[in-house]
C-alpha cells in the first residue's frame, strides 16, 4: 500500500477555515502512524495523527421491510405502514426478506468483501420508545460479509488537478432493522412515535479507522454512496436518512497507541461530514494540548454552529445483552458449487448469480469515460459525482460534432458552475443537453466565436425558450465570413477615427 | 349424547346426525358454567362459539363438513393469540388486550370447522408448573372432585375444611388439561416449553403431546422460550391427539423455524406386535424425589412391554443432571428478552406514571408483571450481561448440545422410544404446593420433562393409573425427532393395555345427569 505524505499541516489547514479542502492523505491502507503526521501546534510538542473510522447505515431499497411484509415508503402518513410484527405484537415472528439479503450480497461483492455463506442474527437490547420490541435484530456475531475494501479518490489541491486514490478497509457489513421515529413535542411534553420506519432493512457498513481527515471521510462516503446507487441496493440519499454516517474520531502521537475516541452523530450531509470530522479532530488536539482529556462519548454535529457538542446520554454505557435471535435459523447463502439440486430458486440466494449481474461500478464507469472520450480522469469523477451529469455529457456529445475533450470544458466550467451557483441539480438545468449541443455546433461550425457562445449561453440560462440560433440572430453575434464586408467595416472604423490614426 | 366421548366418536355422531354442532356446543358451554369453580377458563367465547357451531351445522346439513374436527368444541390456552378474543397470558400486563390476528394453530383449527369455546387459564406467561400463579387465580384439578379421590380422602387430612383438599392441575397449561379432563371440550391447545403440556396432562389424567420442535407453527403463540416452545395438544385419548396433530402440523411461512417438508396426517394403527420394538429406560430419570409409587408404575410399565416381547433396555443419558439448571439459564435469558416488548406503549397495561418515559416503563412493568415474571427477567438479564454471557448463556447452550447428543446416541444405538415418568409424584393439594416458591417448584416439576424441550424431541404423557390417593399418574414416552407416528403408535398400544379409568365427577354429575359412563375394565394399578 502506497504511503503518501500529508501535503498539509493540520493546524494550518484548520486555521485556513473550512473553505478550502483540508489537505491530508496520510496513507492508502491502514496502518497506524506510519504516514506523515500532523506537525505540532504552538505547544511545539510531537505532531498529532488523527484517526477516523466510519459506521454507515444504508437503508436498503426494497418494497417491503427486512422481516415483515409491510411496505417501505418514505414520507407515508405516520404509522400507516406498520405490520403486527413491526409493532411487536406478542406472538409475531420475523421472516427474512430475500430482497434485503440480495441487496446486502450485492453491496458486499461491490466492496470486495468475503461473504459468509452462513451468517447469524442477534438481538441487541435497549429500551427506547421507537424500538417496540425492546431489542433490535442485528448481526453481531457472524455478519453477512467481512473484510472488504473501498477505493476512493480525492484531490490534493483546489484545482482538482492532482487526484490520489486511497483505500479504506471494510470491517463488515451486517443486516439489521431500522428503528421507528420519536417526535418530541416539548411544548406539550409528550413524545409521538411513528413506526413506519421500524423494521426497514439496513446495511451497516463498518469502515476501519483508515482515514485521517474530513475530506477523506467525505470522499469515501461519496464513493460508497455512488456504489450503492449504482447497485440500486440503497437510494442512499443522506437528506432523507437513507444513508446515515457516524464518525469515530481520535488523535494520537506517532508511535503511540490510538487515543480515546469520540463518536460523532447527527451528520446529515457529506459536506457536514467533512466539517464535523475536521472540527472534532481540531477540538481533540486543542483539548489535549491544553492538558485536558478526551472522553469516550457520543457527540452530535450542530450544522448551524459548525461544531460538535456532547449528546445527552443519561444512562452512560449500555450493556446491550446480546443474544442469538431464536426465531431465525442461520442465513445460508449458496454459490453455483454449493447449490443443492432440486432447490426452489425462490427459496435460495445464489451469490454467483448475483455476481454475474452486477452493473458497472463507478470506478469502471470512470475508466470507460476516460477511454471513450479521452477526457481527464479527474473530469470523470466530476461527471459521476453529479447525479445525471454523465448522461447529460453523453447526450451533448452524441448531438454535436465537437470533440468530447472540448465538450467537457463546457460541461464543467459553464454548465456545472452555473448550476452550482444557483443550487440547481442537473435535471433542473434550464438548458437541456440538446440545446447545449446546438450551441456547441454553432461554435464548432465557426458560425459564432467562443465569446459569442458564452453570450448566447447567458441568454439561454434565462430559459425563455429561444433556440441558440434565434439568440445569435437577434443579437447579431454570428461571425462575419465575408472578406469584403470585413474590410468595409474596418475602413469605416478607421475613417471615423482619423485623429487617432497616425498615418 | 355422551359429552365425554372422544373426538372421532363425536365426529361420527355429528356425521350421522345423532347430534348437531350447536347441541354439542351448548352442552359444553353448560358444562363450563357448571364447572366454573375449576377456574379452567379465563374467557368463554360463548357468542362466537355458537356462531361457529351454527356455521358448522350448515355444513353438515349440506353434507359438506370440513373434516373430522368440524363442529368439535375445543379450548385454547390463553397464551395463543385469538383475533377478536381477549388474550391475557393470565397477566395484568395483557388484561384487555384483544389481538387483531389469530395464531396459525388457532386459525388452522377454525379453518377445519372446530368450535372455539374459550381461552384457558395458566400461570402468568406460562411461567410455572402449577397453574397457580396467574392473575385470575389457580386452576383446580377436576380429580379433586372425583369419586375416586374423595373416597380415599382421609377426613382430617386438612382441618381447614373440605375445600382445602383440592389438588393442583400442574402447569402451566392447567386450564387446558382441566378443561379436557372435565369434559368441557374435546381437545385443547396448551404450550410446552419445559413440560407445560405433559405435566398437567399427567396430573389431570389426559393425554398431553409435545410435538417435535419445528413441526407445528409457533406464530401467534406468545413466547416463553422461543427455542423450546411448542404448541401442545391435550386430548382424552392418543387417537385424538393424532387427529389434532394432523390438523396442525406442517410448514408455516410465518414461522421460519418450521420444517419445509410436507407433513402427511396419519391414522394410528392398532399395534399387535411390539416384539420389534426397543424401549429404553433412562436410568437418570430415577431422579431424587421420585415417589415410590411412580417408580413402581414405571417398572410395571416396562414389564408390560417386556412381557409383550419388546426389547426393554436400560440406557444412559449422562448429561440429564445438568439439564434443569441449563434450562433455567436459557429460559430466563429468553424470557428477559421476550418480555422487553411489554413497555406499555403499543398495547397492554400502561402505568399512570408520567414523569418520564423511563419511569413509565418501570412502573408499567412493576405493576404488570408478577414476582415470578420479574424474577425471571432479572436473572435472565444477569445471564446476558457481557461479563456473564460466556459463563452462563454460552455454557448452557453447550450443555444443551450435549443433552441433545445424549438422546441422539441412544436413538442411534437402536432404541425406538424412551419410557420415563412424567412427574415425580401425583398432584398435591394447593395449600401444600404454595409452601414452596415458583422457582423451586418449577425446578422440581420440570425435571423429567424439560430435557425433551432442550433436545427438541417429541414426547407424550399417557394417563397410566390412579395413585393410592385416587389421583392420575402419567408416564412419558420420548421419541425420535419428527417420528410422531411411531411415538403415538406405541403410546396408543400402551393406552390400550393400561385401561386408565374414567374420571367420575360427582360435582358435574349433579348438573349433568345421565352422562356418566362407568369404565368397567380393570385398572392398571
Amino acid at each position: 500500500a502506497a504511503v503518501r505524505g500529508c501535503s498539509g499541516v493540520w493546524r494550518r489547514a484548520w486555521q485556513r477555515g473550512a473553505g478550502g479542502p483540508a489537505p491530508c492523505g496520510r496513507r492508502a491502507v491502514a496502518g497506524s502512524a506510519r504516514g506523515a503526521a500532523v506537525p505540532a501546534g504552538k505547544s511545539g510538542l510531537a505532531p498529532w495523527v488523527p484517526v477516523v473510522g466510519l459506521e454507515i447505515h444504508a437503508q436498503i431499497s426494497s418494497n417491503s421491510k427486512l422481516f415483515s411484509g409491510s411496505q417501505v415508503q418514505f414520507a407515508a402518513p405516520p404509522n400507516s405502514v406498520v405490520s403486527f410484527f413491526d409493532a411487536s405484537l406478542p406472538g409475531t415472528l420475523p421472516v427474512i426478506n430475500r430482497r434485503c439479503v440480495e441487496a446486502a450480497v450485492m453491496t458486499a461483492l461491490a466492496l470486495n468483501c468475503s461473504i459468509n455463506k452462513r451468517s447469524l442474527f442477534d438481538r441487541k437490547h435497549y429500551f427506547y420508545a421507537d424500538l417496540p420490541a425492546g431489542y433490535q435484530i442485528t448481526q453481531q456475531r457472524v455478519p453477512i460479509a467481512v473484510n472488504g475494501t473501498l477505493s476512493y479518490s480525492l484531490c490534493t489541491d483546489n484545482k482538482m488537478s492532482q487526484m490520489v486514490t486511497k483505500t479504506v478497509r471494510i470491517k463488515q457489513i451486517q443486516l439489521e432493522q431500522d428503528s421507528g421515529k420519536s417526535l418530541h413535542d416539548d411544548t406539550r411534553s409528550q413524545t409521538l412515535v411513528d413506526l413506519n420506519r421500524a423494521g426497514v432493512g439496513l446495511m451497516e457498513v463498518v469502515m476501519e479507522p483508515d482515514m485521517c481527515c474530513g475530506e477523506e471521510a467525505a470522499a469515501a462516503v461519496r464513493e460508497l454512496q455512488l456504489i450503492l446507487q449504482t447497485l440500486g441496493s440503497s437510494h442512499a440519499v443522506m437528506a432523507e436518512g437513507q444513508l446515515r454516517v457516524d464518525a469515530n474520531v481520535s488523535v494520537h502521537h506517532p508511535g503511540e497507541p490510538y487515543g480515546v475516541r469520540t463518536e460523532v452523530k447527527n451528520i446529515n450531509s457529506i459536506r457536514f461530514l467533512a466539517k464535523a470530522v475536521d472540527y472534532e479532530i481540531q477540538r481533540q488536539i486543542e483539548v489535549l494540548e491544553n492538558g485536558g482529556t478526551i472522553l469516550n462519548e457520543t457527540r452530535a454535529f450542530d450544522s448551524r454552529l459548525g461544531c460538535t457538542v456532547p449528546m445527552r446520554d443519561k444512562e452512560g454505557k449500555q450493556d446491550y445483552r446480546f443474544m442469538p435471535e431464536p426465531n431465525l435459523p442461520p442465513l445460508i447463502l449458496y454459490d453455483a458449487k454449493s447449490l443443492p439440486a432440486n432447490t426452489n430458486h425462490q427459496q435460495v440466494v445464489n451469490i454467483d448469480w448475483i455476481h454475474e449481474r452486477l452493473p458497472d461500478l463507478p470506478s469502471v464507469k470512470r475508466a470507460k469515460l476516460v477511454e471513450q472520450y479521452e477526457i481527464l480522469p479527474e473530469h470523470s469523477f466530476t461527471l459521476l459525482n453529479e447525479d445525471g451529469l454523465t448522461e447529460f455529457f453523453e447526450n451533448v456529445v452524441k448531438h454535436t460534432h465537437m470533440k468530447p475533450k472540448k465538450v467537457i470544458g463546457w460541461i464543467l466550467n459553464d454548465l456545472l458552475s452555473y448550476l452550482n451557483q444557483h443550487s440547481l441539480t442537473v435535471k433542473e438545468s434550464p438548458v437541456s443537453s440538446s440545446i447545449l449541443a446546438d450551441l456547441l455546433n454553432l461554435l464548432e461550425k465557426k458560425e459564432i466565436s467562443s465569446t459569442a457562445a458564452k453570450q448566447v449561453l447567458v441568454e439561454l440560462w434565462k430559459g425563455e425558450g429561444k433556440t441558440p440560433l434565434e439568440i445569435v440572430e437577434e443579437k447579431k453575434l454570428e461571425l462575419i465570413q465575408d472578406q469584403e464586408a470585413l474590410e468595409q467595416i474596418c475602413q469605416a472604423v478607421i475613417d471615423g477615427q482619423e485623429n487617432a490614426v497616425i498615418m | 349424547l355422551k359429552a365425554r366421548r372422544l373426538c372421532f366418536q363425536v365426529s361420527a355422531a355429528l356425521k350421522e346426525g345423532h347430534v348437531t354442532p350447536t347441541e354439542l356446543c351448548q352442552r359444553c358451554l353448560a358444562l363450563i358454567k357448571s364447572t366454573k369453580f375449576l377456574n379452567a377458563y379465563i374467557t368463554v367465547a360463548e357468542e362466537t362459539a355458537l356462531k361457529q357451531a351454527e356455521e358448522s351445522e350448515k355444513r353438515y346439513r349440506t353434507g359438506q363438513p370440513l373434516g373430522v374436527l368440524d363442529g368439535i368444541p375445543i379450548a385454547v390456552k390463553d397464551n395463543f393469540s385469538t383475533a377478536g378474543i381477549e388474550t391475557t397470558c393470565a397477566s395484568e400486563m395483557l388484561k384487555g388486550y384483544i389481538p387483531p390476528y389469530s395464531a396459525t394453530v388457532v386459525q388452522k383449527l377454525l379453518d377445519q370447522g372446530a368450535v372455539l369455546l374459550g381461552k384457558t387459564n395458566l400461570d402468568e406467561f406460562a411461567m410455572g408448573s402449577g397453574s397457580t400463579d396467574g392473575v385470575f387465580g389457580p386452576v383446580r384439578n377436576p380429580w379433586s372432585y372425583s369419586r375416586q379421590y374423595k373416597e380415599k380422602l382421609v377426613p382430617e387430612s386438612h382441618p381447614e375444611g373440605e375445600d382445602s383438599n383440592w389438588v393442583i392441575t400442574g402447569g402451566s397449561s392447567g386450564g387446558s388439561a382441566a378443561a379436557v379432563s372435565s369434559f368441557t371440550c374435546f381437545a385443547a391447545l396448551g404450550s410446552d416449553t419445559g413440560g407445560s403440556t405433559r405435566n398437567p396432562a399427567a396430573h389431570c389424567g389426559v393425554v398431553g403431546l409435545k410435538p417435535t420442535y419445528g413441526l407445528i407453527s409457533r406464530h401467534g403463540l406468545i413466547p416463553l422460550v422461543n427455542s423450546m416452545d411448542v404448541p401442545g395438544i391435550l386430548t382424552r385419548c392418543v387417537d385424538d391427539a393424532a387427529v389434532v396433530l394432523g390438523s396442525l402440523a406442517g410448514h408455516d411461512p410465518k414461522d421460519s423455524t418450521t420444517i419445509q417438508d410436507n407433513f402427511k396426517p396419519f391414522e394410528l394403527p392398532n399395534l399387535t406386535d411390539v416384539s420389534k420394538l426397543s424401549i429404553g429406560i433412562p436410568k437418570e430419570y430415577h431422579a431424587p424425589g421420585l415417589s415410590s409409587e411412580i417408580l413402581a408404575l414405571w417398572s410395571k410399565a416396562a414389564d408390560l412391554f417386556k412381557n409383550a416381547g419388546a426389547n426393554v433396555i436400560e440406557v444412559s443419558l449422562p448429561h440429564t443432571h445438568y439439564s434443569i439448571v441449563c434450562y433455567h439459564v436459557l429460559c430466563t435469558a429468553e424470557v428477559a428478552s421476550n418480555m422487553a416488548r411489554f413497555d406499555g406503549l403499543e398495547y397492554g397495561h400502561r402505568s399512570d406514571m408520567n414523569k418520564s418515559t423511563e419511569s413509565m416503563y418501570a412502573a408499567t412493568r412493576r405493576e404488570g408483571f408478577n414476582d415470578v415474571v420479574r424474577g425471571r427477567i432479572l436473572s435472565g438479564n444477569y445471564f446476558l450481561l457481557k461479563q456473564n454471557y460466556e459463563n452462563y448463556f454460552v455454557k448452557a447452550q453447550k450443555v444443551r448440545r450435549l443433552i441433545a447428543n445424549d438422546f441422539m446416541k441412544v436413538f442411534r444405538s437402536g432404541v425406538d422410544i424412551l419410557l420415563t415418568p412424567t412427574t415425580l409424584s401425583d398432584a398435591i393439594p394447593y395449600i401444600e404446593f404454595i409452601k414452596e416458591d415458583n422457582r423451586t417448584r418449577s425446578a422440581q416439576d420440570d425435571i423429567l420433562t424439560q430435557a425433551a424441550n432442550m433436545a427438541g424431541l417429541p414426547a407424550i404423557s399417557v394417563p397410566t393409573a390412579l395413585s393410592e390417593r385416587g389421583l392420575p399418574v402419567g408416564l412419558q414416552f420420548i421419541g425420535r425427532s419428527f417420528q410422531e407416528k411411531q411415538l403415538l403408535t406405541v403410546a396408543k398400544w400402551f393406552e390400550n393395555q393400561v385401561k386408565f379409568p374414567m374420571i367420575e365427577l360427582e360435582e358435574v354429575k349433579r348438573h349433568d345427569h345421565g352422562v356418566f359412563q362407568h369404565h368397567k375394565s380393570a385398572s392398571f394399578s
